[in-house]
C-alpha cells in the first residue's frame, strides 16, 4: 500500500511517509450567478482528522460532495490516491417508518459482509445492541454510531463525515467524536468531517479549515482559532467558546446527573 | 385448457398476474414516496390509449410508451431543480389526461366506451392480453430481482448509494420502465384511474405486518392477490365494474391490517 508521490523529496522523512489521500487544486463551482466555492486547495494525508468549518452555506457540504465525485467542479482538479476506500456519512439521512430496515440490514446494502464483521463493526462503534431494532426507531447519536459501524465494514482509509454531530445531545457529542478520535487510533484511516459547532469539534482534530466560500485561513485548531478571518466569520464570542473548550473536563460535572441519554 | 374460455377466470389469472409483479414494484412505489409519481404516469395512460387507436397498435403498447415518456419528462425536470416536484407531477398529470381526452373525442371513427379504460372491464381481457401480462409480468420481476439490492441502498439514502457506487441514474430509469410496464399490463383489470391502487393499497395494508422489506413484498403480493380474488367475485356477482371492486376490496384489507391495536410498527 506504499504508492510513492513524486514531490515528496523535499520533505523531511517522518513527513514523506506520510501518504496523500486526497488533494484539491483550486476548485471552483457555481451555481448560476453564485459562486459556491472558489479556488478550494486542500490536502488530506494518511491518519490526520482534518475538519471543515464554517457558517450555515458556507458550502461546506458541497465541497464534501465535489470531493466524493458526486458533482463535478467548473475548474480545478482533484487527486484521489488510486482505489481509495473513502467511507461516508452524509448529513441527513432519514428512514421512512413505512420502510422496514433493521440495524443490520443496511449494514449490507452495498457489500456482502458476514453477520460476525457486521456484529463486530457495530461492537466497535458501541451499538451491537441495536443490531436486530428497525433503524427508524434509532436516536439520532445511535443512527450516526450504526453509519460509523457501517463505514468502518468498508475498510476505509478516509473517512468522510457531514456534520456527525448534528442533532446528537450535548454528552452524546463529545462521546462521538471521541469514538472517531478512536477509529482513526485503531484503523489509522483519516477523517475529514464538516462541522459548524467550534469548541468541541476543535478538541479532537488535528487540522482546521474554515471555509466561506473560499477557504479563510487553515492550520492548527489554536492558531485557527486566534485568526482574525476566523474571528470575524464567527464573531467575537468564539473567545468565550474557546474558553469552554479548554476548560471542557472542568464542565461536564457542572452538568445536571440527569440528561437525555444517547443510548 | 378450458378454464381460459371463461372470460371470469381469464380476469382473475391476468389480476393475479398483476397482482404478483404489483408487490415488490409497489413496495419502491411507496418506499420512495411515489405514488403520486404513479398516479401522473397512470393518468398519462389514456393519451397512450388514444395514441394505440391512431397508430392501430396494441392499446398495451401506447400505455406503456407515454407512461415512460412521461417518467421520463419527469426526471428531467426533477434534475432541472426549477420548479416543485408536485407542480410537475400535476402539469403533466392534467396534460397528458386532457390530450388522450381529445385526441379521442377528434377521432370519430373509434367507438371506445371511456369508462371501459377508466375503470377496467374484466369482459374485455383476451387470452393475448394474458400472454402479455404473464411474459411482462415475469421480465418484470427478473428484473427487479437483479434491482432488488441497489435499489434498497437508493431508498435509504441516494448521494451514500451513489457514493458507494451505484449506478442511481441507471437503475432510477430502469425502475419508472417497470412501473411504466406494470401500469400498461394491468390497464385492463383495473382502469386507468385506479390503476396505481394496486402498487400502493396492497404493500401498505403489509407493512404492519412485516419486519423485512422482502416480507412486505410478498405481503403486498398475498393481499393483492386476496383483493382481486374478492373484487372479481363481487364484480361478477353484481355486475360492478371490476376496477373499483378491486380498489374497494384491498382497502378493506388496508383498514383490517390497520385497525387490529398491534403494537407499534416493528
Amino acid at each position: 500500500m506504499s504508492t510513492s508521490i513524486e514531490n515528496t523529496s523535499d520533505l523531511s522523512d517522518t513527513e514523506a511517509k506520510k501518504q496523500i489521500l486526497l488533494q484539491t487544486n483550486n476548485l471552483s463551482l457555481r451555481a448560476g450567478e453564485r459562486q459556491l466555492l472558489s479556488s478550494i486547495s486542500l490536502t488530506v494525508s494518511t491518519a490526520e482528522i482534518v475538519t471543515v468549518i464554517g457558517p450555515n452555506g458556507a458550502g461546506k457540504t458541497t465541497l464534501l460532495r465535489l470531493l466524493l465525485g458526486l458533482i463535478s467542479p467548473d475548474s480545478g482538479s482533484i487527486y484521489k490516491k488510486p482505489e481509495l476506500r473513502i467511507g461516508y456519512l452524509p448529513q441527513k439521512v432519514t428512514v421512512d417508518p413505512i420502510l422496514p430496515l433493521s440495524v443490520s440490514r443496511i449494514m449490507s446494502l452495498t457489500g456482502k459482509y458476514s453477520s460476525r464483521q457486521i456484529e463486530n463493526a457495530l461492537e466497535e462503534t458501541g451499538v451491537s445492541f441495536l443490531k436486530n431494532k428497525p433503524v427508524f426507531q434509532l436516536s439520532r447519536g445511535e443512527f450516526q454510531r450504526a453509519m460509523l459501524a457501517r463505514a468502518l465494514l468498508k475498510n476505509p482509509e478516509l473517512l468522510v463525515l457531514d456534520e456527525p454531530v448534528q442533532g446528537v445531545d450535548y454528552m452524546g457529542e463529545s462521546e462521538l467524536y471521541k469514538l472517531i478520535g478512536n477509529l482513526r487510533e485503531n484503523h489509522g484511516c483519516s477523517v475529514l468531517m464538516v462541522s459548524h459547532d467550534l469548541h468541541v469539534v476543535m478538541a479532537s482534530t488535528d487540522r482546521v479549515l474554515c471555509l466561506n466560500q473560499h477557504i479563510c485561513c487553515e492550520g492548527q485548531p489554536e492558531d485557527v482559532s486566534r485568526h482574525p478571518e476566523y474571528l470575524r466569520l464567527f464573531g467575537l464570542d468564539t473567545g468565550k467558546s474557546l474558553a469552554v473548550y479548554s476548560h471542557h473536563h472542568d464542565h461536564t460535572h457542572h452538568l445536571p446527573k440527569i440528561l437525555p441519554g444517547d443510548n | 385448457m378450458m378454464i381460459l374460455d371463461d372470460f371470469f377466470w381469464r380476469a382473475v389469472i391476468a389480476g393475479i398476474g398483476v397482482a404478483l409483479v404489483a408487490g415488490p414494484l409497489g413496495c419502491f412505489v411507496v418506499w420512495r414516496r411515489m405514488s403520486y409519481l404513479g398516479d401522473t404516469m397512470a393518468h398519462s395512460a389514456l393519451l397512450g390509449i388514444a395514441l394505440g387507436f391512431f397508430l392501430e397498435v396494441d392499446l398495451m403498447l401506447g400505455v406503456f410508451a407515454v407512461a415512460l415518456a412521461v417518467a421520463i419528462l419527469l426526471f428531467i425536470f426533477q434534475r432541472q431543480k426549477q420548479l416543485a416536484n408536485d407542480a410537475v407531477l400535476g402539469t403533466l398529470s392534467h396534460a397528458s389526461l386532457a390530450m388522450g381526452v381529445l385526441m379521442i373525442s377528434l377521432m370519430t371513427w373509434v367507438r371506445a366506451d371511456l369508462m371501459e379504460y377508466l375503470f377496467g372491464d374484466i369482459l374485455t381481457v383476451s387470452l393475448i392480453d394474458l400472454y402479455w401480462i404473464y411474459g411482462g409480468g415475469i421480465l418484470i420481476l427478473l428484473t427487479l430481482h437483479r434491482l432488488w439490492r441497489p435499489l434498497l441502498a437508493i431508498t435509504f439514502d441516494t448521494e451514500l448509494a451513489q457514493a458507494e457506487g451505484v449506478p442511481v441514474i441507471r437503475i432510477q430509469l430502469v425502475f419508472m420502465l417497470l412501473v411504466a410496464a406494470v401500469i400498461a399490463l394491468s390497464m385492463k383489470i383495473i382502469g386507468i384511474l385506479l390503476v396505481t391502487s394496486l402498487l400502493i393499497i396492497p404493500v401498505s395494508a403489509a407493512r404492519r405486518l412485516s419486519q423485512t422489506p422482502e416480507q412486505m413484498a410478498l405481503g403486498g403480493v398475498l393481499i393483492g392477490i386476496a383483493s382481486v380474488v374478492l373484487g372479481l367475485g363481487t364484480s361478477l356477482q353484481i355486475d360492478t365494474p371490476s376496477g373499483p371492486s378491486i380498489v374497494i376490496a384491498s382497502v378493506l384489507f388496508f383498514f383490517a391490517a390497520n385497525l387490529f391495536p398491534l403494537r407499534k410498527f416493528q
